[in-house]
């Protein structure tokens, strides 16, 4: 594995398949009566948030906190712009208190790229999202979800049809899961109005369509994205009735779906926009499930980035002996 | 103080000496025939000569931003890179909008004697594209301002726009335009296409630069007056232009030597020194555009020098101020990337960067042919040397230098400003008697 996630595309299908399977045992930690590892103790994760992100943030501080690492919680508000401290001498102050893991939310594309390669830190960066660019360990809390409910919970996504609804313009989760599930070998679709697709779209490595309906009988997953209200006062759509409409996962439009399909979505919710409440509370959902994994997920990760290279030793990189957390 | 620079080629072609005395071209002779006689000697060694070059594009700052780049620290650099003329552009702070501030620019340049500044007016007060600056008050003044540019903003306003070149052809002015139609720019960070799509930045997209200069070339043909286009970026552009010059519109465009050579695959780094408006293209953009310059439609190579301090670029790309040098290292990139290639001779290279941008500019002293009587305003450059650019060897005040890593072809050895040199052997040349 690299030093650092800052993108989907930083992982190849080893590296996916290794995060997935490690977060699959890792799993097992939370039906535990104590649900903590020595892992990482001694070890300092930082979660650095420059934007609001109550369940992200949480979701790393409980995948560190049981791998029993030292987590600090940096809610920076605002960034350069706004005259509080430059994103420079916040890494370099993180630097001197000795970070061994960044873990960066933030409000403009490419921060954590800068972090990572500007000299400022020495320890691994993790990517929490970036502006409209990449959700990383959201893709791969993503994978993990579809592959335990669609691929027995082993191996790779080859031949998954998955279905992503809403607005891939501004969504750093849709950029990460075409990268990603690429690598993983399913077929994606790009659903949107098409004021919502950036242009350049029709390079990215999946199918783009301007129509819902067509596309869900042979879905096996059909992940909504979040779209915001005040997307329609900058002309992307003239209502949000009528993006609902058109768009909306609604029970109708469930009613298409093969009876194996199931229903994701990042959240926070627009209950009533992009997706009915019939379908986000019905058997299909997933929902709730995707914030558990990201738990299990976030580990992996911090687990790997952190502790992996002591464990890989004379091995195929899978966690062994004493460093082994099970 | 007269000088004879031994074995130059004048535009590349045969080996002669040149004699210089009282800032004018007094001999031009085979070469080894001109007799010493008393002036100092500088050896061509069968380097290129040129016209001094002219920049119609530079940023120096002063007055308001002294920490970025000054009148004195920028002409350094402006003579390093061979210039003997730049043209100092409007957003400064205050802005060149009045006759005091474009005088006072005016007389820094003369105070700093590296080479002669010629300052741009602000085309509306303020730059803030609603009110006609007193363009005719900054013509009139002793730095007798004919270029007027909001560059930076965009004179979106048609009716504004119009009224700008309608009243300009009193003083023979032009109106020098930085083509962006700011509704379809808003938050932009980078050129609209397969990159801003991958790396989630918002898009600057082609046809916000091609609509204004579309626009604007009608304008100027219904009005029959002089449109100049700043920093074309894309092959659409070129094509505008070049309808446009067929139909007789009397137009001229630059083109800068960062869109002549790096594409927007640059920015996948995040490193805020490839952030620039207009923005880096793609690479068709820059084969239109070395196309563009090569057959004339594209006039001129301007630099759009933009100094900047490290604090304004060491930072996430979308805080980071748009901008790149580019004095010291424009005619080794047109080196590299035009003549080199074959797309340019060094007549061709001359008539880019130094007599059409004095035309353009109305500069009667720069520009001029290499010929007995004319101003000395010359460079001496050695086409063949390659260096790789280091920012902190520069002149200028600011380190954002796009090509920082990168190998360049060709170097500067000397620069003559009206008979005098400020560059020697690559290096400036103290110049206590001006």
């Amino acid at each position: 594995m690299k030093r650092h996630l800052l993108s989907a595309a930083d992982l190849d299908l080893p590296d996916a398949l290794l995060i997935l399977d490690t977060a699959a045992e890792l799993a097992a930690v939370a039906d535990r009566p104590v649900k903590k590892l020595p892992t990482l103790r001694g070890r300092t994760v930082v979660n650095l948030f420059f934007e609001d992100s109550t369940r992200t943030r949480i979701s790393f501080e409980a995948a560190a906190k049981r791998l029993s690492a030292d987590v600090i919680n940096f809610a920076a508000k605002g960034s350069s712009v706004s005259k509080g401290e430059s994103l420079k001498d916040t890494a370099l102050t993180l630097e001197a208190m000795g970070a061994d893991a960044v873990v960066i939310r933030h409000s403009a594309s490419g921060a954590p790229h800068r972090l990572a390669t500007s000299g400022w830190i020495r320890g691994s960066v993790v990517n929490a999202g970036d502006g409209t660019h990449e959700h990383p360990t959201q893709a791969l809390l993503d994978a993990f979800t579809m592959r335990r409910h669609l691929a027995g919970g082993v191996g790779d996504l080859a031949g998954l049809d998955v279905v992503i609804v809403g607005d891939v313009l501004h969504s750093r989760v849709a950029r990460s899961n075409v990268l990603l599930l690429r690598t993983l070998g399913a077929k994606v679709t790009l659903i949107a109005p098409p004021t919502l697709l950036p242009v350049g779209v029709e390079l990215w490595p999946c199918s783009v369509s301007y129509d819902l309906d067509s596309s869900l009988p042979t879905a096996d997953v059909v992940m909504m994205l979040r779209v915001q209200r005040e997307r329609m006062s900058a002309a992307y759509f003239p209502s949000a009735r009528e993006y609902s409409r058109r768009y909306g996962l609604d029970v109708n439009r469930m009613k298409l779906l093969q009876p194996h399909t199931i229903v994701m979505h990042p959240g926070p919710m627009n209950r009533g926009m992009e997706i009915a409440a019939e379908v986000a509370d019905s058997p299909r959902s997933v929902i709730v499930e995707q914030v558990t994994n990201g738990v299990s997920v976030r580990m992996a990760v911090l687990y790997l980035l952190l502790g992996g290279s002591e464990l890989s030793d004379g091995s195929n990189g899978v966690p062994v002996s004493e460093g082994r957390p099970l | 103080m007269s000088f004879v620079l031994r074995n130059v080629r004048p535009l590349g072609g045969a080996e002669v000496d040149i004699r210089i005395s009282a800032g004018r071209i007094s001999a031009i002779e085979l070469s080894g025939t001109i007799a010493t006689d008393g002036a100092i000697e500088v050896l061509g060694a069968g380097m290129v000569l040129l016209p001094g070059l002219v920049d119609l594009h530079t940023h120096l700052r002063e007055p308001g931003r002294e920490d970025a780049e000054t009148v004195e620290t920028g002409t350094r650099a402006a003579a390093l890179g061979g210039f003997t003329a730049v043209h100092a552009m409007a957003n400064t702070d205050p802005v060149a909008d009045t006759a005091g501030v474009v005088e006072q620019v005016w007389r820094l340049g003369r105070a700093s004697g590296w080479c002669d500044v010629r300052p741009v007016g602000a085309v509306t007060l303020g730059l803030a594209g609603s009110q006609l600056a007193e363009l005719g008050a900054m013509a009139d003044s002793p730095a007798a301002v004919r270029v007027f540019s909001d560059d930076g903003k965009c004179v979106w306003d048609a009716v504004i726009m119009r009224r700008a070149l309608e009243y300009v052809k009193a003083f023979d002015g032009v109106i020098a335009q930085h083509a962006q139609e700011p509704r379809l720019t808003e938050g932009a960070q980078m050129n609209e296409g397969a990159m801003s799509a991958l790396l989630g930045l918002t898009g600057w997209p082609a046809v916000a630069e091609e609509a204004i200069i579309a626009r604007d070339v009608l304008l100027t043909e219904h009005v029959r007056s002089r449109l100049h286009v700043c920093h074309v970026s894309t092959a659409g552009s070129v094509e505008i232009i070049r309808w446009a010059k067929s139909r007789g519109i009397d137009v001229t465009a630059e083109v800068t030597p960062h869109h002549l050579l790096l594409t927007d695959d640059l920015v996948a780094t995040y490193d805020p020194r490839y952030k620039v408006n207009p923005p880096l293209r793609t690479a068709a953009d820059v084969e239109a555009l070395r196309d563009g310059l090569a057959d004339g439609t594209i006039d001129a190579v301007a630099t759009d020098h933009a100094p900047h301090p490290i604090e304004d670029k060491d930072c996430e790309w979308a805080d980071a101020s748009p901008g790149m040098l580019g004095l010291e290292d424009a005619l080794a990139v047109v080196n590299t990337t035009m003549v080199e290639s074959g797309r340019l001779d060094w007549a061709g290279v001359a008539a880019r960067m130094s007599v059409a941008p004095a035309g353009i500019g109305r500069l009667s002293e720069h520009g001029r042919p290499i010929a007995v009587g004319e101003p000395a305003n010359l460079v001496i450059f050695d086409p063949s040397a390659s260096y790789v650019v280091d920012p902190n060897a520069g002149a200028s005040r600011s380190r954002n230098n796009p090509y920082a890593g990168r190998e360049l072809t060709g170097r500067v050895r000397a620069t003559f400003l009206h008979g005098d040199p400020t560059v020697l052997d690559g290096e400036l040349v103290a110049r206590s008697n001006v």
